[in-house]
């Protein structure tokens, strides 16, 4: 990835625009079409900030045939379009592009029905996660995923994303917890995937379409399945003196059979940030703290509690405080979440990585990146969901220093290559958008890339949906130059190089 | 324990795939054959993949096991459950000659789950990551050995269940589950009616299920988790406790049991758990909560149709009906799809898509054309 730094220059045709925007304006109401340097501005990113761009042209639809009009629109007149729903994403994959019209899907937000007794609610892509278990909390139930920035993120994003989440770990991705889709194909119309039951025939079209980051259809609705609200939840906190032994005690955790509903780690560095911040006395002498939530029936849960104390009391686990009430528990939370604010307070910019290991190789992944941090003089901090083995380094640094700007991309491009190492994958949960592209190359081999086209064309011949997103040609790759020997095979040995 | 045999035979079954490509080439798939009466009648030579096996990497920690495809479901159980884990989907084991069968490889192919799927997962949930030979005789590998991946389109889900057509699985990483500490089941002879109601209040509640089927005018619940949870949630449940409970269970998973074993066809309909009862003659189970339920019995196709139909759900031929004609999906759009989407891994047709053939929807109304009912002949 590369950090752009300064201010957003607009590169699109003036005239282009204009023509773009008159004859939009004659399928939407005027005010869902947005042509303004200073309404197209707000748009020049999604949460990855280090990628902006004026787009083309901003459109927000207020509904169903709104949306197909748009999209008939840009089918036959050759338009290109980017989906995006709140712009919570991490990787860039809603980021605009000045040949493409930004399809903004925030306008639809109604939840379409909600069926208690089938436990599955029908939702516009607009819907905001969080929105979704606050509905349903009356019959008692829930939505499971629940990625950290569900106060603002839409279902449709999360759908395009296949976003986790801190509970995962029990409750899976969004892939485990949505029945029926309806999305329109590149040319506008509008098709059904997956059941009212829990399975559909044919090919589970479901899963493909599930964290395929807008590069297939536009989704405009979403059937999520609901589970039963927990009737206990419990959140025990551990300090360990080392990092090795936290994640054996993880590992152990895991092994004695429980599945926690999260499971979550902090590094010294973020202990020591947070504390700065939040004052909640944490001990700063800790390698590592874990925040452990156990939820189901009373007596379940209890039990449980009991075989967590014991597994992590083998390895050295210290300071220990629990949290039974909501209130308690949220106070608890308070540190882990608040962790990306406190960064704020000690650093100009961060970089929010994101890459998977492994469980058995997280002690070693992230003595290695101690190590990595010194090397280039840039401090690294780590939150992460230690129950699915997902790290989430935050590299601290200033933009305003272009050698510090240089040396957090070569940071980060190492950290990504040591997870490749260990057997994890580039991104676990934030997707590969723009930011990851380039890496992509290095997980996968050119016939995989090219296996990933040809499911792409039957989806979308043309390319217009979220161009140059997700999926690198085999062609960028071998431009890329830093070349990546897989199974000891140079890639794209068929390529002439310079 | 049958001993495990651990051997790589993959570059012999590329081999096949890359002579296959010649015109008039075509290979049909087969670990055990123990899935065989799915899909048509199986066309083209035999792709056997029973000398491909052996678990490659076992990491308990971790949740997860690498396999080759053709390694025997009852010996990765078995490994599984000596370090207290197991395969949470629960795959069926249709019986061969008496005895439980079945690859890996079938399991994740043919995309079938057991009695725990709604409250565990389907099998294709399990499924981390996988290497395939495609058409081309290519070798891909996707996904990975974690639960979070989001490199990549997620093929792995895609192929499982595909039954074959896109390509060979060589080798499989999936993720497993402890096995939880205490199991009870229970049982009520209750009406269909009280059944399917207490069937959907006990899933409204958050109480340790692991299964809750009907059948026989018996409703049988199955709790597991610790044994304090599953005590306690047996005094919300009431009812009679199974004697043997864990191969009842298996004769469910793997429809051995008593009502599986009667003659005559079996159809199966998907629909949502809470949907209406049907008043149609003939036998019914309904598993999976309600939303899986299995028929027997001499009513016409149409019949059965309809009431698919007007419950929003899937009607297909699951044993002993007649296997020749395609499924319907509900938009040809999706019929196109399926087509291009074969090519895209296929463009030869390598691999016989008569194990999961589609058709376009049929009109409402119409008298049936792809399921010809036995009873009938």
């Amino acid at each position: 990835m590369t950090i752009i730094t300064g201010a957003t220059v607009d590169r699109a045709d003036p005239q282009q625009r204009q023509k773009l925007a008159a004859e939009l304006r004659e399928l939407l109401p005027s005010h869902c079409v947005l042509d303004q340097l200073e309404q197209l501005k707000p748009f020049e990113c999604d949460a990855l900030t280090a990628i902006r761009e004026i787009p083309l042209l901003v459109v927000l639809p207020e509904n169903r045939d709104q949306v197909q009009a748009v999209m008939r629109y840009a089918y036959q007149n050759s338009v290109s379009l980017i989906p995006r729903g709140a712009g919570t994403g991490l990787s860039g994959g809603a980021s605009p592009s000045t040949d493409a019209v930004l399809l903004v899907l925030t306008k639809l937000n109604d939840i379409l029905e909600i069926d208690a007794d089938n436990r599955i609610a029908i939702v516009e892509p607009g819907v905001r996660n969080l929105a979704i278990s606050e509905a349903v909390a009356g019959h008692g139930l829930f939505y499971a995923p629940d990625p950290s920035s569900q106060v603002a993120s839409s279902i449709g994003g999360n759908v395009a994303e296949n976003s986790g989440g801190v509970h995962c770990v029990k409750y899976g991705l969004t892939t485990h917890n949505i029945r029926r889709l309806r999305y329109f194909d590149h040319t506008g119309e509008l098709v059904t995937l997956g059941a009212s039951g829990l399975d559909a025939p044919g090919y589970d079209l479901m899963a493909l379409m599930t964290g395929s980051e807008g590069m297939l259809g536009v989704v405009v609705e979403v059937t999520v399945n609901l589970l039963p609200l927990p009737e206990s939840v419990v959140l025990l906190q551990a300090a360990f003196p080392d990092m090795e032994q936290a994640g054996l005690g993880v590992m152990n955790i895991i092994a004695a059979g429980i599945i926690p509903a999260g499971l979550e780690m902090m590094d010294q560095t973020a202990i020591e940030v947070v504390e700065n911040y939040i004052h909640m006395d944490l001990p700063l002498d800790a390698e590592a703290i874990l925040l452990i939530e156990l939820d189901g029936t009373e007596a379940e849960v209890e039990s449980q509690l009991g075989s967590v104390k014991a597994e992590i009391g083998k390895f050295g686990a210290y300071d220990l405080r629990l949290a039974r009430s909501a209130e308690d528990r949220i106070k608890l939370w308070s540190g882990r979440k608040s962790a990306f604010p406190a960064m704020g307070q000690v650093t100009t910019d961060f970089y929010i990585m994101d890459a998977t290991v492994p469980r058995r190789h997280l002690p070693y992944a992230l003595r290695h990146i101690v190590e990595l941090s010194d090397q280039y003089s840039l401090r690294v901090a780590n939150v992460f969901h230690a129950g699915d083995g997902n790290l989430h380094p935050l590299v601290l640094y200033d933009a305003s220093d272009p050698g510090q700007v240089e040396r957090t991309e070569k940071l980060a491009d190492d950290i990504l290559t040591l997870c490749l190492s260990l057997g994890g994958t580039i991104s676990g949960e934030h997707g590969i958008g723009q930011e990851k592209l380039d890496k992509s190359c290095d997980q996968f081999s050119t016939v995989e890339l090219e296996q990933f086209e040809r499911v792409k064309r039957v989806f979308d011949p043309l390319g217009r949906l979220n161009p140059g997103k997700a999926i690198p040609t085999p062609h960028r790759c071998a431009e890329l130059g830093g070349l990546h020997v897989h199974q000891g095979k140079v890639p794209f040995p068929e390529l002439e190089r310079f | 324990m049958s001993e495990m045999v651990d051997r790589d035979d993959s570059q012999q079954l590329v081999e096949r795939v890359e002579q296959a490509r010649e015109p008039g080439g075509r290979l049909t798939i087969i670990g055990q054959g123990s899935k065989h009466f799915m899909g048509c009648e199986p066309q083209g030579e035999s792709l056997d993949t029973t000398d491909h096996c052996g678990v490659i990497e076992y990491e308990p920690g971790d949740l997860v096991l690498t396999a080759r495809s053709g390694t025997p479901l009852v010996q990765i159980e078995q490994l599984l459950a000596q370090q207290g884990q197991c395969l949470g989907f629960e795959p069926p084991r249709f019986a061969l000659n008496g005895s439980a069968a079945g690859t890996l490889g079938g399991a994740i192919a043919s995309g079938l789950s057991g009695p725990r799927r709604p409250w565990a997962g389907a099998a294709r949930d399990f499924v981390l990551g996988m290497t395939m030979v495609n058409g081309e005789a290519q070798r891909l590998h996707f996904g990975g050995q974690l639960i979070k991946n989001v490199a990549g389109f997620d093929l792995p889900r895609l192929i499982a269940g595909s039954m074959g057509t896109f390509g060979l699985i060589l080798d499989i990483s999936i993720r497993v589950l402890p096995v939880r500490p205490a199991a009870v089941t229970l049982q009520h002879v209750l009406p269909a009616s009280e059944a399917l109601a207490k069937m959907i209040e006990w899933q409204r509640q958050p109480l340790p299920l692991s299964g809750l089927v009907y059948g026989q005018g018996v409703l049988s619940v199955r709790l597991s988790g610790t044994a304090e949870g599953v005590l306690s949630a047996r005094e919300i449940i009431g009812g009679d406790e199974l004697n043997d409970a864990a191969s009842w269970w298996d004769g469910l998973r793997d429809q051995t049991g008593a009502w599986f074993a009667e003659p005559g066809a079996v159809r199966r309909i998907s629909c949502a758990a809470a949907a209406e009862l049907p008043e149609i003659g003939g036998e019914w189970v309904l598993d999976w909560g309600g939303a899986q339920r299995w028929y027997r019995g001499d009513a016409p196709l149409a019949m059965l149709e309809a009431y698919a139909r007007k419950i929003d759900g899937q009607l297909s031929c699951f044993r002993g009906a007649d296997r020749k004609k395609p499924i319907p999906l509900a938009d040809p759009r999706l019929v196109e799809i399926h087509g291009q989407l074969k090519s895209a891994f296929d463009p030869h047709g390598v691999f016989d898509s008569g194990r999961l053939l589609v058709q376009p929807p049929l009109a409402a109304g119409l008298q049936s054309s792809f399921l010809s009912d036995p009873a009938a002949k």
